[in-house]
């Protein structure tokens, strides 16, 4: 039946891709269905808006969800302004050995451990800078992880956009910022949400960062310079240090998991509504 | 043809620069004024020289088609009469070039009112992102026209000029991408004409384009003479023919771009006074 050799290296290469593609979502679904099947017992209402007690065996996170989300809007709050800020330095404006070098370190630093980081953050913000163990610290110690995956994403986006509009806007007296505003960014506007998403997951499953920067406390923070316990580091005290603390460590890993999408689609939409829709491409 | 070339290619030495006095010797088919002034330019990427020697000058109201093989020099001499060459990373620009009595290369220049007198249609479409009211009304509204019906008159007389408003009364905001290519580089002369230059750049505006897209933008430009000053790179000879009033012949000697020959497009074509151009025009070489 098979008697061209091509037939036989198409057939043998779908296999290989379809079998490749149903291990990665195979995997993933083992990972998430084993996460609900343990965790939705302890998920509710009340255990998402009260405080942890008994270690965390009972109670609910509240105060950890409330901490989870401050450290990350100060996060997004520093690398939003600051990496798009460099990105479009980076692109439009300089191509010497000063943008070089910012591209080497941006590199070094998006593989840097994040151990290190939090070391980083804890010597500079809590020591040096006297924020002590505090959510602020912790979002800008997570600032500097996202900032090199961020920049390097929207750059590249920005690098990508056609020349013939950069030259189309300078040919028509545009200034450089008009041209950025009007058609650069917005063209520019899916690699920003794709790095934007990047950072966010990074910045939500850190753990060893914040545990040095924004410290361990479990209560519910009265402002950005009490310390506060991110959703990751809550899950891994559960599981390695709380004899008996598994079936919360599983809920708590569900919400991350569920808050992540959520963000995600948040941030989606939001550089939807900004960027992609000022502009029509078809 | 070949009788003429035999006999121009038999000619003693020929002149290699051209002189004002030459093309006025002719019938001016339009009012010779200069309005573009070019003196002794040259233009170098990264130190190395592309284009040498250019003196000319371009005459208001008049087309001027700018033809040789490829890199010889025609765009970056286009691009250096709206200064858009500062782009080019280590582009660098010599001699004088005045407009209107302004020295362009002047490093102190308005470089965005320049370029808002001195309009550019580049090779390929290149309509921004944006519906098509909005391609012609953001670049309006950034040089300071803020009235709704002002903005709306001129989106509507820019169209007209080009023939496009009937095309797209209807859909002024639907997306300028989903357009043909002819509708697209029409949109762009339109967005050029909005602003109410004075000149036109174009460079080689109808070779993305089909035969009848590009036969419609051809019947466009003409109908631009008089009003503005044209200057258009083409590499279709026939185009040049039938479009320009003044023809300049570009050739690359010793990797250097250099301007063989200027004059009446008419006798640049019929009766060339450069061996070079006679040859070029005639289809030995280039």
């Amino acid at each position: 039946m098979l008697k061209n050799p091509y037939r036989l290296s198409d057939l043998l290469m779908t296999i290989t891709v379809w079998f490749s593609a149903a291990l990665v979502v195979g995997a993933f679904f083992w990972l998430l269905s084993d996460l609900a099947l343990h965790g939705i017992a302890k998920l509710n209402w009340s255990c998402l808006v009260s405080a942890p007690e008994n270690a965390g065996r009972d109670g609910g996170i509240g105060p950890i969800l409330v901490s989870t989300l401050l450290i990350l809007g100060v996060a997004l709050l520093m690398t939003i302004p600051l990496g798009l800020g460099t990105a479009v330095y980076l692109s439009e404006y300089s191509s010497g050995a000063l943008a070089r070098s910012i591209r080497m370190s941006l590199d070094v630093l998006a593989g840097v451990p994040s151990i290190v980081f939090g070391l980083f953050g804890n010597a500079l913000f809590c020591i040096w800078l006297g924020l002590g163990f505090s959510i602020l610290s912790g979002g800008l110690t997570l600032a500097c992880m996202m900032l090199p995956i961020f920049i390097r994403s929207t750059e590249a986006g920005l690098t990508a956009v056609a020349t013939e509009w950069r030259h189309g806007a300078a040919a028509l007296g545009l200034t450089q910022a008009a041209a950025l505003w009007h058609v650069l960014l917005p063209a520019a506007a899916p690699a920003i949400t794709a790095g934007l998403m990047l950072s966010i997951g990074r910045a939500l499953a850190e753990t060893a960062a914040l545990i040095f920067t924004s410290g361990y406390v479990d209560r519910m923070p009265d402002s950005l310079s009490d310390s506060g316990r991110a959703l990751s580091v809550h899950i891994y005290d559960l599981s390695m240090n709380v004899t008996g603390g598994d079936q919360s460590a599983y809920g708590a890993a569900l919400v991350l998991i569920v808050l992540l999408v959520v963000i995600n689609n948040v941030a989606a939409s939001l550089a939807d509504r900004f960027l992609s829709q000022r502009i029509t491409t078809s | 043809m070949m009788h003429d070339t035999k006999k121009l290619l038999s000619c003693a030495v020929l002149p290699t620069s051209y002189t004002l006095s030459d093309i006025e010797q002719g019938a001016a088919c339009c009012v010779p004024i200069p309005h573009i002034q070019v003196e002794n330019l040259s233009v170098s990427y990264h130190g190395k020289s592309v284009l040498e020697g250019v003196s000319l000058d371009i005459n208001k109201g008049c087309i001027t088609a700018l033809i040789g093989p490829s890199g010889c020099g025609k765009t970056s001499f286009l691009s250096t009469l709206n200064r858009l060459t500062d782009l080019i990373p280590g582009c660098h620009m010599q001699g004088r070039i005045h407009i209107d009595g302004a020295d362009v290369t002047d490093p102190r220049l308005d470089v965005l009112a320049l370029r808002r007198k001195v309009g550019m249609i580049f090779q390929k479409p290149n309509p921004f992102p944006l519906s098509i009211r909005r391609n012609i009304e953001m670049p309006l509204r950034e040089h300071g026209l803020s009235q709704r019906s002002a903005i709306d008159e001129r989106v509507e007389r820019a169209l007209r000029d080009v023939g496009l408003w009937e095309e797209v009364r209807d859909r002024l905001d639907a997306p300028a991408l989903a357009l043909s290519g002819g509708q697209q580089q029409r949109l762009c002369i339109a967005r050029a004409l909005a602003l109410e230059p004075s000149i036109l750049l174009m460079d080689e505006p109808c070779s993305a384009l089909d035969p009848i897209a590009s036969a419609v933008v051809e019947e466009l430009i003409q109908r631009l003479r008089n009003r503005y000053t044209v200057v258009i790179v083409t590499h279709n000879l026939a185009q040049a023919r039938r479009v320009a009033n003044y023809a300049a012949f570009f050739w690359m000697t010793e990797h250097v771009g250099k301007l063989i020959e200027f004059g009446r497009c008419q006798s640049l074509f019929d009766s060339p006074s450069h061996d070079l151009t006679a040859a070029y025009v005639t289809g030995i070489s280039g």
